[in-house]
């Protein structure tokens, strides 16, 4: 099924160490190309974890696996995913417009969501 | 790239040698006043100009944190006024607070060649000191905050005074500052911990220690005095701006005792009346007690009209101006050692507090008996930029137009001074005392602010114009260490200026009351604190502490 | 010591290190180091972040010292190139920098002035926005040791320090015992505002909760009762937060001895930017007139504080600075690199540290791919493999000394713990700016 949510891209503490060892490198590139949904999101949508959805911002698209978020408190945003920033969340920064600020619209991209995706689809990106 | 050069047929005023305006010759070799050069050494023609030693100022807010953050936070100053660069010189930004080279550029058309830097926190060293190194041309050093220092005051409260001055020599070594700078002492722990409260009376107690400002003062004073330190406590007094200050002023200077004190930017600090209602002038109180104590020296702090940037270590101060005029605000507290307030201004002409402080600073520059111990500042740009120099160099010399720009100002303000009985009209000696042989004396630095053999060749030629703003607006020609830099006017060269510092000898063992300090109340390293000696080149100059 | 004959391993341990990783830039890491196999074995005090920037920035030998279009060369001839590169074009950008000493990005700031190139540093798209609202409405802040010895009110708003500096609340802020907080974490309140529950809400008191995009009427809100001011129903809509609980935010803000308000990228990057960032910064204004309130925007790279500071004092401005007419000029939204990209006007590029083809929009990076770009990263990235010159650097920190600013301007020296085989940025640009000056001084001898 197809949905369009919000994306914020965000920093973890596993995309730092992963820089480190190298922006090639698989750890940092499965880091940076893996969404978050709240569970409740996920069940809805019908995906589990590792799963492979596409995400499409305009004429841009990625296919990417999602995770369900690890929440120790309340947390009431639905609709919202959540991914490290990386050569995946760039390209899904479809308008350089930054409203005279330098700063282009970073952490509120709207994404079409379409998944689980089969196996063969997702091996084809 | 110093030359061999011979200046002549030019006037030269050279006071601290008593020479005053006679047509000789001044000759230069390896960077300094020389007895003669060789007959075929290269001439200037300074016929028709005046020779001056290169201009010494004595506080200016010039580089550091809090001058920095005012340039970062205010494009609208740079950007009608941008510095280009030539084949000689780097571009910068202009404005009210320029670019570190511009700066540099700026004072050296001006003929200035030494500038010190007025306050900053100890913790800021090193940047201050790359900026310093930035800063182009100038041979300049810094003065560093001590006066609401933490730990300084937990010695003062124990009465442990010889830990203390220990405690300030290291200080003074790990920040490699010129000398030790006091602000509002006290203040900082009333605005830090008591909600933006201040000092109101140096007797009061300060918040959270069990000592008043009056004994902080006294302990920094003893101590430049006791380290021999070449320019003594430099004081920002307390209640600044405040009607009716100059009873704190008048304490303040009493406080030295007879010991050697600096207090800068007084016209700030010489204000009648009563706290909250507007200001009267008690330029006259403030220049009786200097004229009568010679241990006392000062800078006037002279206010100029238009724009200017309040940038302070007096956080209370700039929270005040802040409710004068809601314009956009910057405070920044240092851990254990200072606060800061930045908020751009401009002095009015037809404001009474603005023409009064104009005024004041006029009286004070004028009702000296001893210029030496009253040199010029503008504290910049507090009261106005230092491009202001020439036109206040103007006002000092010419009544008349004294007189006619009185007459444009706040006729209130102007009948509570006694400014338009002041007939004097300052000499080009006297210039030359207030820009260059009396600010380098009082900070002790014997090779400039002269032409005398051995001096550094740091030399100033003006064109005479009976226009004395537009004649020191750009100097002709300008020499520092020996290298002509400035010819006809024009760049020609880029020499690089020293950064000066003093490095008084101390007890090791103070460090390790200082280090269990640095590990609970710093966020900084005790062994990353002090500058290390790679970081910069500075030069040190002698102390002569008391045996 | 590189010949080792004993046999034994060859180990050195340096004290009160710095780690450059993020802008927490802490200073008291106790590096154990193999000078044989030129790594760092142990990071005492360093976090997880840190402990990774130590270990993974050994010296890889195999990498050629300098590249142009993938193939290796001499440092000279890529020297050349990038000179050729840079003075040729019309229209050249200079990028990067926080990852730099600042030693190293004085020169580069030389470099853009000699060539009248742009220039600008990682904070246009990090906190730039926060030095746009610096400069339209001022900013109460402090140093770090101040948060320690005085903060009982601690708000992180809009960032997530747990996951991205996380020794900013153990080191500096939320845990450490003070001057005048003896108890440590017992005497502070801490308050996370975000649009999501993150590691750091867990160690607040309290967390608040707003829909995306609402920052700005939250913190105006919060402006309107440190006022004195009443809200409107609406507010509750708008933010996803309900009067009640902005009401507490509010009086617990003005009734705190020294409260600060750390905030990031979730203000900067969102809608509103430098008006989110200025009503943060006006509130914490508006509160000085009931308390001591500061506050301090959360800076990411090691050195992005030193790259504002340094241009600031030789230009007078913080980023997005050209000098395309002999003087530098600033402008957000016309000399920040994502809008010179965008509209593809720059013509060759100079990456100093920095790595915009892995994080900028993609129109950016779209023009980025067409133009020469020389790049400086001491690690293989996106830009430097795309990068028609690249110079494999050595680390700062790790292997290059120096000085860097802190997130609250505190500048910070560096020890390094080995020397590495490639040069730092600055022994790059040295004779690298050496080199366009000849060419330009025959070209302009030429015409």
């Amino acid at each position: 099924m197809t949905e369009t949510m919000l994306l914020v891209p965000m920093r973890t503490a596993k995309q730092g160490v992963a820089l480190n060892a190298g922006k090639l490198k698989d750890a940092y590139i499965q880091e940076t190309s893996t969404v978050e949904f709240k569970q409740e999101d996920m069940d809805r949508l019908g995906l589990k974890t590792g799963d492979r959805v596409r995400l499409r911002a305009g004429t841009q698209e990625v296919v990417v696996s999602c995770k369900p978020r690890k929440i120790k408190i309340q947390d009431t945003a639905l609709g919202i995913i959540f991914m490290p920033y990386g050569p995946t969340t760039s390209k899904l920064m479809v308008d350089g417009d930054t409203a005279g600020t330098g700063m282009p619209d970073s952490k509120h991209l709207m994404v079409e969501i379409e998944g689980p995706l089969a196996q063969e689809e997702s091996d084809g990106q | 790239m110093s030359t061999t050069l011979r200046i002549v047929n030019g006037k030269v005023y050279d006071p601290i040698n008593n020479v005053d305006g006679a047509v000789q010759d001044v000759c230069i070799q390896g960077g300094k006043i020389v007895e003669s050069v060789p007959g075929d050494a290269p001439k200037i023609d300074a016929h028709g100009m005046v020779v001056m030693p290169g201009g010494v100022d004595i506080h200016s807010h010039i580089a550091g944190p809090k001058v920095n953050l005012a340039r970062k936070f205010q494009p609208e100053d740079h950007r009608y006024d941008p510095h280009p660069g030539t084949p000689f010189t780097r571009s910068g930004a202009g404005g009210i607070v320029p670019s570190t080279f511009a700066t540099g550029y700026r004072f050296a058309t001006l003929g200035y060649t030494t500038v010190m830097e007025a306050a900053v926190p100890p913790l800021s060293a090193r940047h201050v000191l790359e900026e310093l190194e930035d800063t182009a041309i100038l041979d300049k050093g810094y003065y560093v905050l001590m006066g609401n220092n933490s730990f300084l005051h937990r010695m003062l409260e124990k009465g442990r005074m010889e830990e203390f001055r220990e405690a300030v020599a290291w200080w003074l070594n790990a920040s490699k500052a010129y000398t030790i700078k006091l602000v509002n002492p006290g203040a900082d722990e009333q605005w830090k911990g008591d909600k933006n409260s201040n000092i109101t009376d140096i007797d009061q107690k300060i918040h959270s220690f069990d000592i008043t400002p009056r004994k902080v003062i006294k302990a920094l004073i003893d101590a430049a005095n006791d380290l021999g330190l070449p320019h003594p406590a430099h004081i920002h007094c307390n209640n600044l701006g405040h009607s009716g200050n100059y009873k704190t002023t008048l304490e303040t200077m009493r406080t030295a005792e007879g010991r050697k004190a600096h207090i800068t930017h007084i016209q700030f600090n010489s204000y009648g009346g009563e706290p909250g209602k507007n200001p009267i002038s008690a330029a006259k109180e403030i220049s009786d007690f200097i004229n009568d104590n010679p241990n006392i020296s000062a800078d006037v702090g002279q206010v100029m009209f238009g724009e200017s940037v309040s940038m302070t270590a007096d956080a209370p101060l700039s929270w005040m101006l802040r409710h004068v005029k809601e314009r956009k605000w910057i405070n920044c507290d240092t851990e254990c050692e200072s606060g800061c307030g930045i908020i751009p201004f401009e002095y009015q002409q037809h404001i009474y507090t603005h023409a009064l402080q104009w005024a004041i600073g006029l009286e004070l520059f004028l009702m000296a008996k001893d210029p030496w111990r009253m040199v010029l500042s503008t504290d910049h740009p507090n009261g106005g930029s230092f491009m202001n120099y020439p036109k206040l160099i103007r006002l000092l010399m010419d009544r008349d137009f004294r007189k006619q720009e009185a007459a444009g100002l706040n006729q209130k303000a102007m009948a509570k001074t006694s400014l338009l009985d002041l007939d004097k009209e300052f000499s080009f000696s006297e210039i030359a005392i207030v820009t260059r042989a009396g600010p380098a004396k009082l900070l002790g630095l014997k090779d400039k602010g002269h032409l005398g053999v051995g001096a550094d060749a740091d030399v100033t030629i003006y064109d005479e114009q009976e226009n004395r703003e537009e004649m020191f607006k750009t100097a002709r020609y300008v020499l520092k260490d020996g290298q002509l830099f400035i010819k006809n006017h024009e760049f020609c060269a880029d020499p690089v200026g020293r950064i000066l510092q003093v490095a008084p000898e101390y007890d090791k063992k103070i460090e390790d009351e200082i280090r269990p300090f640095f590990d609970n109340y710093y966020s900084v390293q005790f062994d990353n604190y002090p500058v290390f000696d790679t970081h910069v080149e500075t030069e040190v100059v002698p102390t002569y502490p008391l045996q | 010591m590189d010949n080792n004959i004993s046999g034994e391993p060859n180990i050195k341990v340096v004290k009160n290190a710095t780690c450059t990783f993020c802008g927490c830039v802490c200073d008291d890491m106790e590096l154990t180091v193999d000078l044989d196999q030129k790594r760092i074995t142990k990071a005492k005090n360093a976090c997880v972040l840190g402990k990774a920037w130590f270990f993974e920035h050994s010296v890889d030998e195999s990498r050629p010292l300098a590249r142009i279009d993938g193939k290796e060369v001499s440092l000279d001839d890529a020297i050349e190139e990038a000179a050729q590169i840079l003075v040729n074009a019309r229209f050249p950008i200079i990028y990067g920098m926080s990852n730099s000493t600042s030693e190293a990005q004085r020169e580069t700031v030389k470099m853009a002035d000699l060539l009248s190139a742009n220039i600008d540093s990682t904070s246009s798209v990090c906190h730039g926005p926060t030095g746009m609202g610096l400069q339209g409405v001022g900013e109460p802040t402090t140093t770090l040791g101040e948060v320690k010895n005085r903060a009982d009110m601690i708000v992180y708003w809009g960032c997530n320090p747990s996951d991205c500096h996380p020794r900013l609340s153990t080191h500096f802020t939320v845990m450490p015992k003070g001057m005048y907080i003896p108890n440590g974490r017992k005497d502070r309140t801490v308050i996370n505002v975000d649009v999501r529950a993150t590691a750091t809400s867990q160690l607040s008191d309290l967390f608040i909760q707003t829909k995306p995009g609402s920052d700005f009427e939250l913190l105006w809100a919060l402006r309107i009762l440190t006022r004195g001011g009443r809200l409107n129903s609406t507010i509750e809509e708008q933010t996803g937060v309900t009067i009640a609980v902005i009401e507490d935010l509010a009086n617990r803000l003005r009734s705190c001895n020294y409260g600060i308000l750390f905030f990031g990228m979730g203000l900067s990057m969102t809608r509103g930017r430098h008006y989110n960032t200025s009503a943060l910064h006006m509130l914490a204004t508006d509160l000085n007139e009931h308390t001591h309130f500061v506050v301090k925007p959360a800076r990411g790279h090691g050195n992005v504080t030193g790259a504002d500071t340094v241009l600031s004092w030789q230009t007078g401005y913080p980023f997005g600075i050209n000098f395309n007419r002999g003087y530098p000029r600033h402008e957000p939204g016309e000399f920040t690199t994502t809008d010179i990209l965008t509209r593809g006007e720059a013509d060759a590029a100079c990456i100093i540290a920095s790595d915009p083809i892995a994080n900028f929009a993609k129109p950016a990076i779209d023009h980025l791919k067409k133009i020469p770009v020389i790049s400086f990263d001491p690690k293989p990235t996106p830009t430097s493999e795309m990068a028609r010159v690249a110079f494999t650097t050595s680390c700062y920190g790790i292997n290059t000394p120096g000085t860097v600013y802190r997130m609250d301007d505190i500048p910070i020296p560096l020890r390094p713990a080995f020397e590495s085989p490639f040069p730092s940025d600055q022994e790059i640009l040295i004779p690298l700016i050496k080199r366009i000056r000849e060419l330009k001084s025959v070209s302009s001898a030429a015409a």
